[in-house]
Parts: C-alpha cells; structure tokens; sequence
C-alpha cells in the first residue's frame, strides 16, 4: 500500500515537472520530449488506477503516433527561437492570474468531493463482476454496447485523414513528378513509329 | 464508497481527491501555457493536449474510485478525438507557415476570409 502511494506521489510529480518543462522549454523539439515524458508518467498513473489497457493505448497512441507527429511538423518548421520568447513577460500576468483563478475553482469543486450514497447503485458498468482483466472487461462492452460510438470515433479518425491529406496536398509547378496514370495509359501506337529505312540512305 | 473518502484525508492513503489534484494542477498547466507561448503555435497545441491528458486522468479516476467502466471508454473516445484534432491542426499550422513563413498568433488574424 505504502508503495502505490510513494508511486503515486513519484508519478504525479514527475508528470506536473514534465508539464512545466512543456510550457517553459525555450526549443519546441525540447517541449515536444517533454510532453512524450509526461504521457508516461500519466500512463504509469492510469496503471496504478488499474486501467491497464488505457495506459497501453495512451502510450502506443500519444508516444507512438501524435508525439511523433509534432516532432516532425517541428523539425520541419524552421522556426526562430530566439523569437519565440518575445512577449513571454507580457502575458505572464495575465496568464498567471487566470491560471491562479482557475486552479482556486478547481479546488472549490473537487476539494471536497464525496461521492453521492446512490452513485454505486447507479453504475453503467461495474468493474469485474466475474474477475475478468481490464482488457477483457472492456473489449466485451467496446464492440457490443458501444459498437456504435466505436464506429464514430473511426469515422471521426477518418475525417482527420481526409482533412490532413487535403490541407496538406500541394501541387508545385516546375517539379518533376512521376504521373502514374499517364504511365499507364501510354499506347505504342502513339509513341513508336515504324520506319522503313532504304539501305545506305540514312534517315534525314 | 465512504471508506475512499476516509481514506482520501490522509497522506499516504491515497484517494480520488489526489487525482483531481493532480488533474486540476495539469489542466491549469495546460491553460497557463496556451497564455504563456504566443509565438508558437506548435506549444500551444501541445498544451491542448496537456488539457485532454488531465481530462482523461479525471475520468479514469472516477472511473477507478466509482468501479464503472464507462469512464474508460470515455477516455478512449476522448484519445480518438485528440489525435484527430492535432493531426487536423498540425495540417492546418504547416499550411499557415507555408503561406505565411511564420507562426506567431499574432499573423493568424489574416486567416479569416
């Protein structure tokens, strides 16, 4: 027990440095780090919540896949980072204030948050009626009771496809590129010409 | 359910308040940062996302301490749409930088029209 709770506090404050090391990094590739070292941490967090597969999806996921993209898309902008910090000061009051304000909300709802007496009877989907793994447990509600919202969130993963295909598609004049279709539908008939040639005249 | 709220008072027991936390410290991040980093766009995303991470520390914890698994497939739909949104607004930020060779806050205000 006292060693989930030492985790816990590990954790937690390696996940708030990583988020303080996100904003304040001067370089972005630094921030992008980071943010791949917070995701772990929180991922270790979910594990000790016993949400297992959660945290597998969080890492494959935001390590995997959308880390990896902001690496690239940084590295790919050429940005000036000396730039960068130009009205850092400026808005830190006002960010400061309204961080400071919202944290102080926050407290006020969920410092002295008790569950309602009926919450437990309430329950959508209680975890592990009959003993079964985080996965397992929630792969028999993912495709059954959730089979329609599963299908919209791949719908929704499709759309973004579409749109960063879209936005991103260039057409650059001046450069040559390989024209699949035009390779096809090339025909012999259009580019080879047969020519009797008379012996010894040559062709011009 | 009253044994967690107990428990939740002492240090080394910890209770679902400590998440929320937790959360809350991260979701405050997450809002100083989008104030702090005018200049770069890609931070602010990254912020954006430091928002959606206390979000789904927030739901899976209700989720734990409550003993619903609801929660959980919450916070899997709650993934889903954040991949989507950076991907869309990464697509959207190297299109701007295209245009516009830089990406402070301060330029996207020509973007509308």
């Amino acid at each position: 027990m006292i060693v989930a709770s030492l985790a816990f506090y590990l954790f937690s404050l390696m996940a708030v440095v990583g988020a303080l090391n996100v904003i304040f990094q001067r370089n972005p590739v630094h921030s992008v780090l980071w943010l791949i070292f917070t995701f772990f941490n929180a991922a270790a967090l979910f594990v000790l919540l016993g949400a297992e597969f959660v945290a597998m999806i969080l890492v494959v996921v935001y390590v995997g896949a959308v880390a990896v993209l902001f690496l690239f898309v940084v590295m790919m902008l050429d940005i000036n980072i000396i730039m960068i910090r130009e009205g850092f000061l400026k808005y830190l009051p006002v960010g400061a204030l309204i961080g400071v304000i919202l944290l102080v909300e926050l407290a006020v709802v969920f410092g002295g948050w008790t569950m309602a007496p009926q919450a437990e009877a309430l329950r959508v989907l209680p975890t592990n009626p009959d003993q079964l793994t985080n996965t397992e447990a929630l792969g028999r509600v993912m495709y059954t009771d959730y089979a329609y919202v599963f299908q919209a969130a791949g719908l929704v993963l499709l759309v973004a496809m579409i749109g960063a295909i879209v936005l991103t598609m260039r057409r650059r004049p001046g450069v040559r590129k390989q024209k699949i279709s035009e390779q096809v539908n090339r025909d012999a008939k259009d580019t080879v010409v047969m020519v009797q040639v008379e012996s010894g005249k040559g062709l011009s | 359910m009253s044994e967690h709220a107990e428990a939740a008072s002492g240090f080394l027991t910890i209770g679902l308040s400590h998440y929320l936390t937790l959360s809350a410290i991260l979701f405050t991040l997450g809002i100083f940062g989008i104030f702090l980093n005018r200049k770069n766009l890609i931070v602010i995303m990254m912020s954006i996302e430091l928002i959606l991470l206390a979000v789904n520390i927030n739901l899976v914890a209700f989720s734990s301490f409550l003993g619903d698994l609801v929660g959980q497939v919450f916070t899997m739909l709650v993934l889903t749409v954040a991949a989507a949104e950076a991907a869309i607004g990464l697509a959207i930020v190297v299109v701007f930088y295209r245009n516009r060779r830089s990406i402070e806050v301060e330029d996207i205000n020509q973007m509308k029209g």
